[in-house]
């Protein structure tokens, strides 16, 4: 199958779980505030949040281990720069409230201004650094 | 909570949606941050499949969300846990700048992460505990 054609057939069944959950549970799929909601646990409020999680990493995980084209190999991707990449992600997406997820795919799909401010933000700032990255 | 919170329902279809929103990634590229950095170096080797990716993701939620808020309540709770709306204010938006940084940097956001995780990935298995401390001290900042 052609990437892009993946691409799109991926990108519907995300808008499709997210419009699942809406419209079953009432809830919002950003990936980090459902993470969130299992790291500091409010009472009654955890379990669907685990289920959803476990389903999203068990699933997905095995598309990749059974379709190893699926993900290309990066060799030597040094540690201290993913461990960085790591607490910015978790620390930025918390103060934003929303990451991809939250703010791209279901923001934008409740036609949001302020998730579309975030994306916008977040899209500069990430092609920046991998201009400062890779071409400087 | 309230009486959906008990019903298994509503655990097995969170568990639904998981493993389609899970497949997704995997399936579309996005769960590979080789091509996330590709489409994010926009002055160089340009790889556009994100965009096919963020436009049928957004494409499906931008159709089917209105119509789903325009009932009066989801099928399996009391009512819509949504965010309150309001304007993008500066947590927001140096919020999203930090987040962005870190997209950059390594080509993951959460969701794949976690995928990467379920594959048992080297490097996710260093990303995704790092990325629960940032949640962690943001946490700790605010309650100071």
């Amino acid at each position: 199958m052609h990437p892009w054609l993946a691409g799109l057939i991926g990108g519907c069944m995300i808008g499709a779980a997210a419009s699942l959950l809406l419209w079953s549970n009432g809830r919002i799929a950003g990936v980090s505030g459902i993470l969130n909601g299992v790291l500091l646990p409010q009472r009654g409020d955890v379990r669907w949040r685990i289920l959803f999680l476990a389903g999203l990493i068990v699933a997905g995980g095995s598309y990749l281990w059974l379709v190893p084209q699926a993900l290309s190999v990066r060799q030597e991707f040094p540690l201290g720069l993913l461990l960085l990449a790591g607490v910015l992600v978790g620390f930025g997406a918390r103060m934003a409230n929303g990451c991809t997820s939250g703010h791209g795919v279901c923001g934008l799909g409740r036609w949001s201004r302020r998730s579309l401010a975030a994306v916008m933000t977040f899209m500069a700032t990430a092609m920046f650094t991998v201009f400062l990255v890779r071409h400087l | 909570m309230n009486a959906g919170h008990a019903s298994i329902y509503f655990s097995l279809s969170a568990a639904a949606a998981g493993i389609l929103f899970g497949l997704g990634l995997a399936l579309s590229g996005m769960a590979d941050p080789q091509r996330v950095l590709g489409f994010l170096d926009v002055f160089g080797s340009f790889d556009p499949t994100l965009i096919f990716v963020l436009g049928g993701a957004v494409g499906v939620t931008a159709l089917a969300f209105p119509i789903v808020l325009r009932g009066q309540q989801p099928l399996l709770a009391e009512r819509f846990d949504l965010p309150i709306e309001s304007t993008a204010d500066k947590q927001v938006l140096i919020g999203s700048a930090i987040f962005g940084i870190g997209w950059g940097l390594a080509g993951y956001c959460p969701g794949p992460a976690l995928v990467g995780l379920g594959a048992w990935t080297t490097e996710t298995l260093y990303f995704v505990p790092a990325m629960l401390v940032g949640a962690l001290i943001h946490r700790a900042i605010m309650r100071r």
